[in-house]
């Protein structure tokens, strides 16, 4: 199983890394989307997977019966996915204000901050 | 000791003080704080009789133990006489400084600065530690900038100010090279231990390069050709600065530096030959620009940088003569410079002009002001009974002693000598007779504050050469011994004996008052010759900022393109690099994996999951974009749950759900279709980066995967969360108590995020004002 999700993780990371390179701010925030997705599996992945079994204790012990699911990598995965998600609302809104103040998602065209061909001032 | 121990930080509290003692008293907080630098030269002239007994005091505390790094002092004839000269000099500055800024409305600021660079300078000369001697040094480049820059609101201010600062501040990065050189071959960190050590440092192979090194830091901070240029437009700051930093104090740093490292690095070869050929041609440059001025300022400016130049010369040359004419001349030239630049600012300020050319007959307004001119110009001048004549004399004994070894540097220096006496008086003379001539402002005596440094200062010089055996036992014995490193006693006095010294001094004086007489005619040369070479490390300055700022605009523009795709395509082309290379390179590319083992389910979320991203990638219309988008994510969610993580597919279905909602929203507001277009090409190419991620991070996974799980962790809290945290749901007992600290900053980034998403849509900006900006920039 561990093989099959580092293939997909593969793709996820594909795709990713493939949108993200576009020009079009749409496709960037799809792309990170996909990243995230991708890295949460990865890190999920690399802590071993264990069908089935949920790290909980049950009623009268105090630790786990058998062998459980890694905890450590669901707790790093869980705060990632609450993270990525407000990364990804804010790039969207983010993109949207562009798209209606500056009239374009295209982000070779977004040269506000960084107009060409201006030169530093010359004095002291 | 600690006594002594807060004498370091006595100025900077006292700088803390001003500006509130200004707002309080107005000017005459002057005088007040001038109590601060006066109490502190009380403290020094206590160790007077001890250190010209022959003592060398030291004393201090560990700092850093682990880097062998003290706050130390050493108080020896060299750094006492420093001190005295900072901080009584100083007393008298800030009481001019008091009178000379009344009403300004940023005064206080000016005191602050002027006290912090006292604790600076003071803290330089009496340093120990290299470290110590490092910090004060690039403190003094600091507080000068500020100083040299107070007037910010004029560009030749400010061009000023941040050139001191480029030199001076990257001779002391050079000289903190030196000093760590030197603590390597020496193994010592501190000046009164390298004093003892000097043979070592001398025949270290590495002797050359810690040599050019401290000259490095020495020569920026001391004004030598062709590194002088900063100092006369220095004269931006105003001129208490001047007077106190640009002439008696920061700028003979370096030569502190050069006579305190004399015992330990002098005497070589290039000792010898690096110092006297610097400092004579700074000499003669000095005092030969300083003619061409008729700003009184510049004038002295210029004269400062040819003594400067001597002493540097002086040390150079290093025979027990030559060095004790060092010493007279280092308290000479501070007494009648520091005098003679607060005369010229008195007349600036009262009559409302510091060009020669326009100022006349000033004896009758200003009489206070043209003793304390005169008295200067006087011992400049190197005329009996000044102290600046005993030190003239001592610098003709010394290098015609050794006749004819030094002779091309004696004619440099009867020459420059004979300028400078010409210059003396036009500064402190010249002004004054004649008849009298309009003003800007109707002149006359300035305030007690204003008369009381300059007439000090110059009646001192007279005192020191009048009671001169008393004031070379003090001051200039015990300086020239620890320049020397062996004792010196001086015996040049008052009164001429017929020798060559004498003779030479008649030339001088003959000289000097020809090029007096003449000194419109010299100017004009002057002029003709400055003008004629036309270019000047000065412009050079300019040219070298220029340049750096058009490479720093090429580099820029080449590792920031603006583009946003290239950021990312360099970026992702780096991670791949990074990720494929070394598995390749050290041969650890992991071995071809089992065929997966997997349940039917398990098989169909993940294909479902890639489907979903394949379509992500190639929709070509908003909605199977946002469908396909959905698909993945919920994939994800069920193999999460496949795999014993309930909370994370939860958490997954809940914010893939509110993705695609607001997804969704946006993109139909926004009518963008997210198909793709690249030309085929950089399609081609994007392509193959991105695999290269994608299997990058797969090859790693595998890697990671052939070794055992270390499972230290996940033990221990699957033992702890019951028994210690009492939770029985392992993963958010991690969340909200283990790594409790974690979510806090978590639930911060969401609330950011949210309050940033807030803005944007919250905050209206007309589009078309930023359309018009955009066509305006372009």
């Amino acid at each position: 199983m561990e093989t099959l999700l580092a293939l997909l993780i593969g793709v996820y990371l594909t795709a990713a890394v493939y949108l993200m390179i576009s020009k079009h701010t749409i496709r960037l925030i799809l792309g990170v989307a996909l990243l995230s997705n991708g890295v949460n599996l990865l890190i999920f992945t690399a802590g071993r997977l264990t069908a089935d079994v949920p790290p909980i204790i049950a009623y009268g012990s105090v630790v786990p019966a058998g062998p459980v699911a890694n905890p450590l990598p669901q707790a790093l995965v869980l705060t990632a996915i609450v993270i990525g998600f407000s990364f990804f609302a804010f790039l969207l809104v983010l993109t949207y204000r562009a798209y209606r103040d500056l009239g374009t998602d295209d982000s070779d065209h977004m040269k506000l901050a960084e107009p060409d061909g201006v030169r530093p001032p010359q004095g002291y | 000791m600690s006594l002594t121990f807060f004498a370091f930080f006595a100025p900077f509290l006292a700088a803390l003080a001003a500006p509130v003692l200004v707002r309080r008293m107005g000017a005459a907080a002057g005088w007040v704080l001038a109590v601060v630098p006066a109490l502190l030269f009380v403290h020094w002239w206590g160790f007077l009789p001890e250190v010209a007994a022959g003592e060398r005091i030291t004393g201090g505390y560990r700092w850093i133990p682990s880097l062998n790094v003290n706050f130390s002092w050493f108080i020896d004839g060299l750094s006492l006489t420093f001190a005295l000269l900072i901080t009584g000099i100083g007393t008298l500055i800030v009481i001019y400084a008091g009178a000379y800024l009344k009403g300004y409305p940023t005064q206080g600021r000016f005191l602050s600065f002027i006290l912090m660079f006292m604790g600076a300078m003071q803290g330089l000369v009496l340093a120990d530690s290299f470290l110590m001697l490092f910090v004060f040094w690039e403190l003094t480049s600091i507080t000068s900038f500020l100083l040299i820059g107070f007037d910010h609101k004029r560009e030749a201010a400010r061009r000023a100010a941040l050139q001191a600062l480029v030199v001076t501040g990257l001779g002391g990065l050079v000289l903190l090279a030196g000093l760590i050189v030197i603590w390597n071959i020496t193994g010592v960190s501190e000046m009164s231990l390298l004093l003892a050590t000097g043979d070592t440092l001398r025949q270290s192979p590495f002797y050359l390069l810690a040599l050019v090194l401290v000259l490095g830091g020495a020569f920026t901070k001391s004004a030598q050709f062709p590194l002088h240029f900063w100092l006369p437009n220095a004269m931006e700051a105003p001129t208490p600065v001047s007077a106190y930093l640009h002439s008696a104090t920061m700028v003979k740093a370096g030569v502190y530096l050069l006579m305190r490292l004399n015992p330990a690095m002098g005497d070589t070869a290039a000792w010898a030959t690096i110092l006297p050929l610097f400092g004579g041609v700074t000499l003669a440059v000095g005092a030969f620009l300083a003619i061409r001025q008729t700003d009184l300022k510049l004038m002295l400016a210029y004269t400062t940088v040819a003594s400067l130049g001597l002493l540097v010369m002086l040390t150079g040359v290093g025979t027990e003569k030559a060095l004790a004419a060092a010493a007279l001349y280092l308290v000479a030239h501070s007494l009648f410079k520091g005098a003679l630049f607060m005369v010229a600012g008195a007349i600036d300020h009262e009559a409302g002009t510091r060009d020669l050319t326009k100022l006349s007959g000033l004896r009758k307004a200003m009489p206070v002001t043209f003793t304390a001119g005169l008295l200067a110009a006087l011992s400049m001048a190197g005329l009996t009974p000044f102290y600046g004549f005993i030190a003239k004399e001592e610098i003709y004994y010394a290098l015609s002693g050794t006749w004819p070894a030094h002779a091309m540097l004696l004619i440099v220096a009867v020459l420059a000598n004979a300028l400078m006496f010409a210059v003396a008086f036009a500064v402190g003379l010249k002004p004054f007779i004649g008849a009298p001539v309009e003003t800007p402002k109707h002149a006359h005596d300035g305030p007690v504050g204003l008369l009381a440094g300059p007439l000090l200062l110059a009646v001192t010089g007279l005192a020191a050469g009048i009671v001169w055996p008393l004031a070379h036992s003090l001051f200039a014995d015990p300086a020239a011994t620890a320049i020397a490193g062996q004792p010196i006693t001086i015996k040049t006095g008052i009164v001429p004996h017929w020798n060559a010294a004498f003779m030479l001094s008649l030339v001088t004086v003959a000289l000097g008052i020809a090029f007096y007489v003449g000194l419109g005619r010299l100017r004009a040369i002057a002029d003709r010759v400055v003008t004629g070479i036309g270019w000047g490390p000065d412009q050079g300055f300019d040219q070298f900022t220029r340049g750096l700022l058009g490479l720093s605009v090429a580099t820029t523009r080449f590792s920031q393109s603006g583009r946003l795709e290239t950021y990312m395509t360099v970026t992702f082309a780096s991670l791949a690099a990074v990720l494929l290379l070394p598995m390749i390179l050290g041969d650890e590319l992991p071995g071809v994996p089992a065929f997966p083992q997997a349940r039917f389910f398990d098989w169909a979320m993940v294909l479902i999951a890639a489907v979903g991203i394949i379509a992500v990638v190639w929709a070509k219309n908003r909605l199977t974009a946002i469908v396909s988008l959905g698909i993945q994510g919920f994939a994800v969610a069920v193999i999460f749950m496949l795999n014993g993580a309930p909370d994370l597919s939860f958490t997954q279905f809940m914010i893939e759900t509110l993705s695609v909602v607001i997804l969704a929203l946006v993109m139909t507001r926004l009518s963008l279709t997210p198909s793709d277009h690249r030309p085929t090409g950089s399609k081609v190419i994007d392509l193959v980066i991105a695999l290269a991620v994608g299997a990058g991070f797969t090859l790693l996974l595998l890697k990671v995967l052939e070794r055992p799980l270390d499972p230290t962790l996940a033990t221990f809290f699957a033992d702890f969360s019951g028994t210690v945290a009492f939770g029985r749901n392992i993963v958010n007992v991690i969340l909200v108590d283990f790594r409790g600290v974690d979510t806090l900053g978590e639930i911060g980034v969401v609330m950011i995020a949210g309050l940033a998403i807030l803005a944007l849509i919250r905050i209206r900006v007309s589009a078309a004002g930023n359309r018009r900006e955009m066509r305006e920039a372009k």
